[in-house]
């Protein structure tokens, strides 16, 4: 996904001068080479200073450019959350911060370094537009989208060296705010983010076999919710399960719960990680010990029934 | 213009602003009074001298920069920017009321003011950026390239407080700014001797933030920063200055102007009506 995100931001650069690309000592990929050949002063790295890195870049914007900052998702948000709240998201700063290697699932490195927090931290920071893709062409249209908006936006990535699967084709239509529903269905809702609505969809798929019909969207915008979507599926289909790879506190999970308990409350399951700090380990095995897995969504699904027919 | 009827000017331009600046504080009661008066002499020589700006187009993008990094002793600013011409006097009467333009801290919903203040530490890293953009050419190399093909397209004035050097991304800041070379850019720290709650000394010793600018590789002078004379002949000095970013550590006198407060921690003080009278019969302008 490091990879779609990279070549749309050497299209956008091709076409849009203002373009800039920054750097805390994060490794930029296909980005280097085209931008140091083609236009070599629009890729910039401050060194491993990740706070003076979100800072420099709104001052890059006061000098009217548009900068698309890089570097590990933790320290973004941890070495650089009052720069973001300060600089970026109450100057309203045209500053675009890509949180790398974000989530729990990252294999081999451990918790210092993985972020759990960065939805239930960035959320509460009025004027940010949070993204969060879920696939290599999500991810391509989600850095045009971000580009074209004029204002500040996070776009969430996972591990920067992992592949993913492709879900979408390339004519997908991607609008910021505006959820996708990837298979319909009546009996509850699976919504998912980032790189979890794979497993979304194959539990769905599953479900169907057993002749129940579970809705999968892909909230790919975390901030502005896509209320309509959300409250229509809550109406709809009675029951829903999020499924994210961060902290359920104040997450995905926390976003759906609050916007539905208001407005349409209705049985509600979170899967995701449960307030706990990462671990070392493969991908996999995070997955596994987290209960981010397929079955660990399954289970949910039969819960969040069992409450929505104890409500009848 | 003469050099001596220039400072005149601006001297009589600082007393101004001293007063303008008293009259704001009062209408929430209180201000940052010290930090305010420290600078008011070299924030008059920026804005009546310095500066590449346009009042009338606030916005211009070719604009010299100023970042008050410190936040703070922003009625000082707001008497400059009125002075100028970006806000309308009667605006002043605003001040810290809810809804205003005119903050407690500056804010970049005010005409003039570029970066929002208040988090310490922050200021000369927006700097930092805003001098680097000044610089990028869309094509072709020119910021990191030596000698740079093209002049930077404005220059960027930071002002940081003393007490604020105790933040470790001032010195982020400060790496940067040389890795860049950015010549453009002048950091002018108000070093008043005092911080929120006590002396800079004993909250913690930076020993000299000259040497320490000096280390990080920048050009680097100390004024006093009250004495109009020096200012300007500083103010001078960095525009001759070239592959290096500017420090400028300015020993002023926390409250200048004000001889019952003078080198006291008048950080933010209540204004009374004593103090009021007294200001307004020594700053006449």
């Amino acid at each position: 996904m490091y990879s779609a995100h990279n070549r749309a931001l050497i299209e956008l650069a091709r076409k849009n001068k203002k373009i800039v690309s920054c750097y805390a000592d994060f490794p930029p990929g296909e980005v280097a080479e085209v931008f140091q050949n083609e236009f070599p002063d629009r890729i910039i790295d401050v060194g491993i200073a990740e706070g003076h890195l979100i800072t420099s870049a709104a001052g890059l914007a006061d000098a009217g450019l548009i900068p698309f900052t890089h570097c590990h998702a933790l320290f973004a948000l941890g070495r650089g959350y009052n720069q973001i709240r300060q600089n970026v998201a109450y100057d309203n700063r045209n500053v675009k911060i890509v949180l790398c290697n974000s989530g729990v699932i990252w294999g081999g490195i451990g918790p210092s370094h993985l972020a759990i927090e960065d939805l239930a931290a960035l959320r509460a920071i009025p004027n940010l537009v949070i993204l969060s893709p879920s696939d290599a062409v999500s991810t391509e249209k989600a850095t045009f989208a971000a580009a074209d908006y004029v204002g500040p936006v996070i776009l969430r990535l996972p591990s920067v060296g992992a592949t993913y699967p492709t879900l979408y084709k390339n004519d997908l239509e991607f609008k910021i705010g505006k959820a996708i529903c990837l298979r319909d269905g009546k009996d509850i809702t699976l919504m998912a983010t980032g790189i979890l609505v794979k497993d979304a969809l194959e539990v769905s798929e599953a479900l169907e076999k057993k002749g129940i019909r579970a809705r999968v969207l892909d909230i790919h915008t975390i901030k502005p919710l896509d209320e309509k979507a959300i409250l229509a599926a809550a109406k709809e289909t009675g029951a829903i399960v999020t499924v994210e790879d961060a902290n359920i506190l104040g997450g995905l999970g926390g976003a759906i719960a609050e916007l539905t308990s208001e407005r349409y409350p209705v049985p509600i399951r979170r899967v995701g990680v449960k307030d706990q700090f990462g671990e070392s380990g493969t991908s996999e095995e995070i997955k596994e010990c987290y209960g981010l897995t397929p079955a660990m969504i399954k289970k949910a699904v039969h819960h969040a029934r069992k409450a929505k027919r104890g409500r009848r | 213009m003469d050099k001596e009827k220039l400072i005149q000017e601006l001297q009589a331009k600082a007393v101004r602003l001293r007063r303008e600046t008293l009259l704001i504080m009062k209408e929430m009661g209180s201000g940052w009074l010290g930090g305010s008066f420290s600078s008011a002499d070299f924030i008059a020589a920026l804005f009546f001298y310095r500066m590449k700006h346009d009042p009338r187009n606030a916005c211009w993008s070719e604009r010299d920069r100023l970042i008050i990094s410190k936040g703070h002793s922003c009625e000082v600013i707001y008497a400059a920017l009125a002075e100028s011409g970006y806000i309308p006097r009667e605006e002043l009467k605003t001040y810290s009321h809810l809804g205003s333009r005119l903050q407690t801290h500056v804010d970049c919903r005010t005409p003039g003011i570029d970066c929002s203040g208040g988090s310490l530490g922050l200021g000369l890293s927006f700097a930092v950026g805003s001098a680097m953009g000044a610089y990028i050419l869309p094509e072709k190399k020119n910021l990191s390239s030596s000698p740079r093909k093209q002049k930077a397209r404005f220059r960027v004035y930071c002002v940081l407080g003393d007490g604020e050097c105790n933040e470790g991304q001032v010195w982020e800041a400060a790496a940067n700014a040389f890795h860049y070379k950015l010549d453009n850019l002048t950091a002018i720290v108000d070093s008043n001797k005092f911080q929120s709650t006590g002396a800079v000394r004993m909250k913690m010793d930076m020993i000299s933030l000259a040497e320490k600018f000096k280390a990080f590789g920048w050009e680097t002078r100390e004024m006093d920063g009250n004495n109009m004379k020096e200012v300007v002949d500083t103010l001078d000095w960095v525009l001759t200055v070239e592959g290096k970013p500017q420090a400028v550590v300015a020993h002023t006198i926390k409250g200048k102007g004000f001889p019952s407060l003078e080198n006291t921690n008048c950080h933010f003080v209540k204004i009374t009506d004593d103090l009021l009278k007294k200001g307004l019969e020594a700053f006449v302008g």
